[in-house]
């Protein structure tokens, strides 16, 4: 059932309602008065979508040409793979008894389009031959499909025999595409659920494969062959997906992503056995496995390299290979290379971006100095501190930080840094506090950056924070 | 590079005890200083003398780490707690202080566990010229076992392993080396501005000859070389002669309660 409006109808119904003589439509008060035992479900479309996604996937095996057509129909082009199974009809059994054995009912038809397959299918009593469909095959509005029984037209014969313009005069245009692709050999453009990768590998197992720890194996396998084609093409992957195909039809896909395209099957299988190691459900074989797929998804040149003869040790790919590796593991904002921004406030003067995928980019080099002007360590955010200086811009001489008492014995300052008005939204030169940076240093020989927002006479008196760590 | 570290020709061996056993006949081994490059694929301990030392036993980890691979990528492990603790490592003082960015891999793990077993794919990888790790704290899982893999994965892996250990009390280890390190006062630049990072360094524990070995070291480029004799401290910055005689008037500042202004600028 399903809310429309102020009512609540029936959306679908069994079998055995329909022979009762419930129809999709029917108020649920009414049909509760037929039938008072009636078992009525709310109605889930994103469910019902999904069914028919899986099923989808299921008859990729037929063809790679599925398209969905929701509510419950597919469209699959089988004229290219036909006769892999001898035959339309062989083909079509052996899905029907796929899908029945989900549990499913299902009716299945063929036609010379697209739109006859589905009229077919839907009114099997035509019995294939499109004259004999009846009108509603047109799908038209449901006052336009009683006009047309009024008017005598109850099949697409009796419609195909008027005279053009006066159908399109009466019922638009649409109505005569619709015959037309029926009828008149007008194929709809097909959109395919999902283009073929074009790099794709399968093994399919002569026996379900019962362990899960098998499946490294196999997966090395199909590594093995996609780096034998890819080397041919002069091609590296850096996304790879593994389809994991169960005997009852389960599907489950496991994707890896390389920092740097890559076709090293090691590299490919330890990438895929860390996934799976990181799997919060571990792999379920159920029944067994029976057919594996490996696709390469964005694939870039990459042309043969020449190891050294020390071995590749210290050199970009390995360590490549190694991070990728560990951001599977461990999720990639976990391994971080530093970038420089040229940005102004010191906490904007870096980024940390992952590193596998990213490059490492050179910093500017750093004036020879008789000391680092700035901290090893960045507190982000910065953390007040209770200071002890002179007004109004003298250094400070003592500070509290962390409950810690410290004695200022060397200060250096102050480095003055304006906020970044020119970000700001209001574009104010006064859009923030500006801060008076001092390098310090206490007596146990600690040193810190301190700065202090704001001055001394403006309408809030200044704070002090606490801001890095020296070494 | 590493011509230096490598012994070429047939004496070429792995990394492992053996000059430890040519030393054992020798009288007195030079005692070895942080100063000079450290072996590769061998694993040193620094203990921070203090919680407050950890930022200096971190640079002087980094700036051991650089010296004994000038070229080689270097790899930062720490935990998820170390960052609140002290903050973020901050690319332009890594860069201030000698060690371009870019060599630097940074991974900041959940738990210790992580953060071992990473570190031992890292060093046995071959790919970097040295590992640090960063605990903080009592860590249960650091025992000799873990320590010895981590000593053996820097052996196979030819690669510098540096444990950065604070808050800790140091446990029997494999370590080749144990070093406590301490910030020390700096030598005080023009107009009592704090000078170059200054480290004391203490040798705990040695493998290959006596420990108990002092060192007051200074930063200068990049590199920790040898504190000249000759550093007088300034004494404490009230009690200078050369300080201005005018009245100063000093005030406390109250904590402030609301945002800190990098976060209302933005």
């Amino acid at each position: 059932m399903e809310r429309q409006g102020n009512a609540l109808r029936l959306a679908a119904v069994s079998p055995e309602a329909l022979a009762a003589g419930l129809l999709p439509g029917l108020a649920l008060a009414d049909a509760r008065a037929r039938l008072p035992l009636l078992a009525a479900f709310p109605h889930d479309p994103a469910a019902d979508a999904a069914l028919l996604r899986r099923l989808a996937r299921l008859s990729g095996d037929f063809t790679p040409m599925v398209a969905l057509e929701p509510p419950d129909a597919l469209l699959l082009e089988i004229g290219g793979s036909a006769h892999l199974f001898g035959g339309a009809q062989k083909l079509a059994a052996a899905l029907a008894s796929r899908i029945e054995a989900e549990g499913l009912a299902q009716a299945h038809a063929f036609g010379d389009t697209p739109d006859a397959a589905l009229a077919f299918a839907c009114h099997p009593s035509a019995g294939g031959d499109w004259r004999r469909l009846p009108a509603a095959a047109l799908g038209l509005a449901p006052e336009d499909e009683a006009a047309l029984r009024r008017a005598g037209l109850r099949t697409l014969a009796d419609i195909a025999s008027r005279p053009r313009r006066a159908l399109a005069a009466r019922f638009g245009l649409p109505a005569l595409t619709a015959l037309d692709r029926i009828a008149g050999g007008v194929v709809r453009p097909l959109k395919p659920r999902k283009g073929r990768p074009s790099l794709m590998f399968e093994q399919r197992l002569p026996e379900p494969l019962l362990m899960a720890d098998a499946v490294g194996l196999i997966l090395e396998r199909l590594a093995v062959r996609a780096a034998r084609r890819l080397q041919r093409l002069g091609l590296g992957g850096r996304r790879f997906t593994a389809g994991l195909f169960r005997t009852d039809g389960l599907c489950q896909q496991l994707g890896v992503e390389s920092g740097r395209a890559t076709r090293d099957p090691a590299a490919i299988t330890a990438l895929f056995a860390e996934r799976i190691a990181a799997l919060a459900d571990p792999l379920d074989p159920g029944f067994g496995y029976d057919r594996f797929t490996l696709a390469v998804g964005a694939a870039e040149p990459l042309a043969a390299a020449q190891p050294t003869l020390e071995g590749d040790a210290g050199s970009g790919p390995a360590r490549d290979a190694l991070i990728d590796r560990l951001s599977v593991r461990f999720g990639a904002n976990r391994l971080l290379r530093l970038q420089p921004a040229d940005r102004h406030l010191p906490e904007h003067a870096q980024h940390r971006v992952p590193a596998a995928g990213s490059r490492a980019m050179p910093w500017p080099l750093s004036p020879p100095a008789e000391t680092p002007m700035r901290p090893l360590f960045l507190l982000d955010p910065p953390e007040p501190v209770e200071v002890l200086a002179e007004v109004p811009d003298g250094p400070p001489h003592r500070f509290r930080w962390r409950r810690q008492q410290h004695r200022i014995a060397l200060a250096e300052g102050p480095e003055r840094i304006v906020p970044e008005w020119w970000r700001s939204r209001s574009g104010r030169l006064d859009a923030g506090h500006t801060r008076d940076y001092w390098r310090v240093e206490d007596e146990g020989g600690r040193r810190f950056w301190l700065f202090r927002a704001g001055f001394y006479g403006a309408d809030a008196p200044p704070r002090w924070f606490m801001h890095g760590l020296f070494a | 590079m590493q011509t230096e570290s490598t012994p070429s020709g047939p004496a070429a061996r792995p990394a492992g005890p053996a000059p430890a056993g040519r030393q054992r006949g020798s009288p007195a081994p030079e005692p070895p200083s942080p100063a000079d490059p450290a072996e590769q694929g061998r694993l040193h301990e620094l203990h921070a003398a203090s919680a407050a030392d950890a930022p200096s036993a971190a640079a002087a980890a980094l700036l051991v780490a650089a010296a004994s691979c000038p070229d080689r990528a270097i790899a930062w492990l720490r935990l998820q707690a170390a960052e609140r603790r002290t903050g973020a490592l901050y690319g332009p003082g890594l860069a201030d202080l000698g060690l371009p960015p870019e060599r630097l891999l940074m991974a900041v793990l959940p738990d210790e566990l992580a953060l071992l077993k990473a570190g031992t794919d890292l060093l046995k990888s071959r790919a970097f010229g040295a590992v640090l790790m960063e605990l903080h704290g009592p860590c249960r899982r650091l025992d000799l076992t873990t320590s010895r893999r981590l000593a053996l994965a820097a052996a196979a892996g030819n690669c510098l392993a540096l444990l950065l250990r604070a808050e800790a009390d140091p446990v029997p280890s494999s370590a080749w080396r144990r070093w406590q390190v301490a910030s020390a006062p700096s030598r005080p630049l023009a107009a009592l501005a704090p000078g170059a990072p200054a480290f004391a360094f203490e040798l705990l524990r040695n493998r290959a000859g006596p420990s108990g070995a002092r060192h007051a070291l200074d930063w200068a480029q990049g590199r920790l070389v040898p504190r000249a004799p000759d550093a007088p401290r300034a004494p404490d910055m009230a009690e200078t002669p050369d300080a201005p005689a005018l009245p100063r008037t000093a005030l406390p500042l109250p904590v402030g309660r609301s945002l800190p202004p990098g976060r209302r600028a933005a």
